[in-house]
């Protein structure tokens, strides 16, 4: 399944907030078509490393490179442009809008109406929105949301919040997704619909996933290979078997549930 | 009478009136992140009170010495605005601090309107002008004219400054204003009553607000209902400049702008061939906001976290 | 067009179309000339509600200096169709050109202030449409621009076809005083304005409003370029400031920086409040309120003279204490306004979670 092809490539990452490093000469590459897992404790830096590969925080040292060209210190809007799109660790929705107006702003980058086409309602605007319309429905209907379409966003069950993240994710037609702890507070059978669900998009739209997620047993069943992460460092990698045995990591979890 | 360092002495008095609101703007944005922009009309209420106050005592006792006439105009104003700044937050922005932040904004400006327009029907559109009881002593320093009433303007910022910068880093109350800085939520599950630290730093900066309206009014020699518009702007660009949230700040930036305005409204005709005259004086604080915007958000001394309160 | 009667049959717009042609007459035989003035006026501040509602209830960026874009493209009417430099150009060459005026400042003052936090942007407007005012005061010496505070008069009133919009003109029978005239045109204006704040709410470009408006984050997680967002927000608000304002000074026939103070962006601002932020009937609603109430406070002195004799309680002074007063007290019981759209009485009323999350959302863009 997984071609030889780096599509992620990070090198020497490091931030520091002050004179505290939050990650440092972190590296770590994701080949296309792999689901990556990042795990560690809580504060080892996951979602800080999520933020600074998907331009929210710029980095203090280090690259980034996706399919080859070199995004760190790009803008969090063209860096979705270039193809990867994440989700939040604490949903962070449009809770105002419906669940398909949601998906329908996740086309925003792939769309071009302007400001002219808008009030003119060219023919090529009426058409773009019919189709933005279209692949919501689609993509709504991926993450098994479609009957939910007209409901406030704010007002869908937690499960269904987490997917609709999903979904608004991927109709910017990532390459590849960034998931923070996508099943956090989710029940054994909603995970495994997760996973089955992550599998899907994998086989059906050739999409990479990288995960962020505290659920080990999720991840060791899920993921290609896996990056461990401790106080901001890289601390092992590799298949989740070996990763499990890695005396480090069960150091740095102290014999808790990694262990 | 040399005229850079006569604009420099100009600037610094100006600019310590400045420093004084900019305190109040500062403080309140230190703690809840909010612009208080009714705050420069709490100045205004402060000098039109002040004089009401002078004003009535000349009526009554025409040979009050001066100085004890403004120290009761003053010992009137100050528990007003107090009382002013309490009301407001308590009324206008506390149910509003869980809504989105333009409604608390938006509160705001209904505020600075009503208390313009309550304090235009309590005293008119005229200006008022402050009565010449204070000294008109001047002296010779470095070059330029100094009069009595810029050295106690000076002294009395600082002074003023000085008792904040104690009250807030050596004192309990001052100790429970940075922890709010720093986190309300952290700060309310160490037992401190966030809702009180709030209020104290509305009265305290309505107090600074007050002095500074007096100062002013002093200064030109008058005060109006509209006069706290511009002042407000003005001490809030000043915050900007200095790193909005930083006491050090505020006070630097007030001096600066002092004296950036005095010397650009000095040198402007000379600069611009005479194309631009000193009637753009009020041009130059919003210049500087710009500028500091643009260039370095954060303000001068904006890192310091740990010294905000 | 109007989204409220769009679901309802046809009669109900075309009764509405034959009300809105027949207001001038009714107004005019009601009150007389003053009252189609009145209503001249209410349609330019629905042009201003609708603009600074695109900065405001769409984008959610608080623009306190929005009079100023009004004011440019007063002057700018008055620079070209005026004795005041010879010139007297059409009014179909000014007002598309004084409304590119107005946007290219609505562009300039955006850029450098859009990608800070709103409160900053609601003070650096403030600021903006002060300094307008100040130039406009003081630009008539060396090199005599504005005129000063006299400001500037004989501006060219409008011309379609022939018929000057002035003194009084026999059309099709009927008895037209100029004031009848400009309604119509600002009438056919306005709908278009409207026409154009519903189209845009409802595209991709409206849509991406929203997203912002709500989470900035998220949005920018979306891919849509925040920044630019703003700025063509800012833009297109300026955009209809500049129309309204240049129809002004062609209705008027004379500008003076005393019309665009601080005052009148509030005025603006309390329309879109009062009717409902983001609502385009309620912001309708709002502004014609507005525009109607300081004429009914008028009586309100009148009564005073009338029963102690002398004003005690100056009418000006009065509308501005209430607008003070509405502003504070619809954001403490009514943030969504009188007449809102769903999704803003939700998002306004919302505690909680939302307000929540969009602090985080804010920490988040400081870094």
């Amino acid at each position: 399944m997984c071609s030889a092809k780096a599509l992620l490539e990070v090198s020497g990452v490091g931030k520091r907030f002050g004179g505290l490093a939050a990650l440092s000469e972190v590296s770590l590459t994701v080949q296309a078509g792999e689901i990556y897992g990042l795990i560690g404790p809580n504060g080892a830096g996951k979602t800080t490393l999520f933020n600074c590969l998907t331009g929210l925080y710029d980095l203090s040292e280090g690259q980034i490179r996706l399919a080859g060209e070199a995004i760190q210190g790009l803008k969090p809007h063209a860096i979705v442009q270039r193809g990867f799109a994440r989700t939040f660790q604490n949903i962070r929705l449009f809770a105002n809008m419906t669940a398909l107006e949601n998906v329908m702003v996740g086309r925003h980058p792939r769309t071009r109406a302007g400001i002219l086409g808008s009030v003119l309602r060219t023919a090529a605007e009426r058409r773009e929105e019919a189709a933005i319309r279209e692949a919501a429905h689609f993509w709504l209907e991926r993450v098994g949301l479609n009957a939910k379409a007209r409901s406030l966003a704010g007002h869908l069950p937690y499960g269904a919040q987490r997917r609709l993240e999903i979904a608004r994710a991927l109709a910017t037609e990532p390459r590849i997704l960034a998931l923070d702890e996508p099943v956090a507070g989710m029940n054994p059978s909603e995970r495994r619909d997760m996973a089955d669900l992550f599998l899907r998009l994998r086989h059906d739209h050739q999409l990479t996933l990288l995960l962020i997620e505290h659920d080990v047993k999720l991840v060791m069943g899920l993921c290609d290979r896996v990056a461990v992460l401790d106080y901001g460092r890289k601390i092992a990698e590799g298949s989740p078997a070996s990763v499990q045995r890695d005396p480090a990591v069960i150091k740095a979890y102290l014999g808790g549930h990694a262990a | 009478m040399d005229i850079f360092a006569q604009q420099i002495v100009n600037g610094l008095v100006l600019g310590s009136i400045y420093a004084l609101v900019a305190l109040g703007y500062t403080m309140v944005y230190g703690i809840l992140e909010l612009i208080n922009f009714a705050h420069g009309e709490v100045t205004m209420v402060g000098a039109l009170i002040a004089l009401a106050v002078i004003g009535a005592l000349l009526g009554v006792a025409p040979d009050l010495p001066g100085i004890l006439a403004v120290i009761a105009g003053a010992l009137v104003a100050i528990p007003a605005c107090m009382l002013l700044g309490y009301t407001i937050e308590r009324v206008a922005y506390r149910p509003l601090r869980q809504a989105p932040r333009l409604a608390p904004l938006i509160t705001a400006i209904g505020v600075s309107i009503i208390l313009q327009n309550v304090a235009m029907l309590i005293w008119g559109r005229q200006y008022i002008a402050f009565p010449p009881i204070l000294p008109q002593a001047t002296f010779q320093i470095a070059g330029a004219q100094v009069s009595a009433l810029q050295i106690f303007i000076v002294l009395l910022s600082g002074v003023a400054m000085a008792g904040l910068w104690f009250m807030v880093q050596r004192t309990r109350l001052g100790r429970a204003m940075r922890a709010c800085g720093e986190s309300r939520e952290t700060a309310s599950l160490m037992g401190i009553d966030v809702n009180r630290i709030i209020s104290t730093a509305f009265i305290i900066g309505s107090a600074l607000a007050a002095i500074a309206g007096l100062m002013v009014s002093a200064y030109y020699g008058l005060a109006h209902y509209y006069m706290g518009f511009m002042l407000g702007l003005k001490a809030f660009s000043a915050a900007v400049l200095g790193g909005i949230g930083n006491l050090g700040g505020a006070v630097l930036g007030g001096l600066l702008l002092g004296v950036i305005e005095a010397l650009g409204a000095g040198y402007i005709g000379d600069i611009t061939g005479g194309f631009l005259g000193s009637h753009y004086q009020d041009v130059f604080a919003f210049l500087v906001l710009i500028a500091v915007l643009v260039f370095r958000p954060s303000g001068l001394l904006g890192e310091r976290v740990a010294q905000r309160a | 067009m109007i989204s409220a009667l769009r679901a309802r049959p046809r009669l109900n717009l075309a009764l509405l179309a034959i009300l809105l042609a027949l207001l001038p007459f009714i107004a005019g035989e009601l009150i007389g000339q003053s009252g189609v003035r009145m209503l001249d006026f209410a349609l330019l501040y629905v042009l201003l509600a609708l603009g600074l509602n695109l900065v405001v209830g769409y984008a959610g960026l608080l623009d306190l200096g929005y009079i100023a874009f009004y004011a440019l493209g007063a002057y700018f009417y008055a620079w070209l169709a005026s004795p005041h430099f010879g010139l007297h150009l059409p009014f179909w060459m000014i007002l598309p050109m004084g409304t590119l005026f107005a946007a290219a400042f609505g562009l300039l003052l955006g850029a450098p202030t859009l990608r800070l936090r709103g409160d900053y942007l609601a003070i650096v407007t403030l600021g903006f449409g002060e300094i307008i005012r100040i130039f406009m005061n003081n630009l008539n010496a060396p090199v005599n621009i504005t005129n000063g505070p006299q400001g500037m008069d004989l501006i060219d009133p409008i011309q379609i076809a022939g018929v000057g919009f002035t003194g009084t003109h026999e059309l099709f029978g009927l008895t037209l005083p100029a004031t009848y005239l400009y309604y119509y045109l600002f009438l056919a204006l306005t709908l278009v304005a409207i026409l154009v704040a519903y189209r845009l709410q409802d595209s991709r470009i409206g849509r991406a409003w929203s997203a912002l408006r709500e989470d900035e984050v998220a949005a920018t997680a979306m891919g849509i370029n925040t920044r630019n967002l703003k700025l063509l927000a800012f833009a297109m608000g300026a955009t209809f400031g500049g129309l309204a304002g240049g129809l002004f000074a062609a209705f008027q026939g004379f500008i003076s920086p005393e019309s665009f103070n601080l005052m009148e962006s509030i005025l603006i601002l309390c329309m879109i409040v009062l009717g409902g932020m983001g609502h385009i009937p309620g912001v309708i609603v709002g502004a014609v309120l507005l525009t109607i109430l300081p004429e009914a406070l008028r009586y309100l002195g009148d009564l005073q003279r009338a029963t102690l004799g002398e004003v005690i309680v100056d009418t000006a002074n009065l509308r501005m204490l209430i607008f003070g007063l509405a502003l504070v007290l619809m954001m403490l019981y009514r943030p969504a306004g009188l007449w809102p759209s769903r999704q803003r009485q939700r998002e306004l009323t919302a505690k909680g979670e939302v307000a929540i999350h969009e602090q985080e959302s804010l920490a988040d863009v400081q870094r």
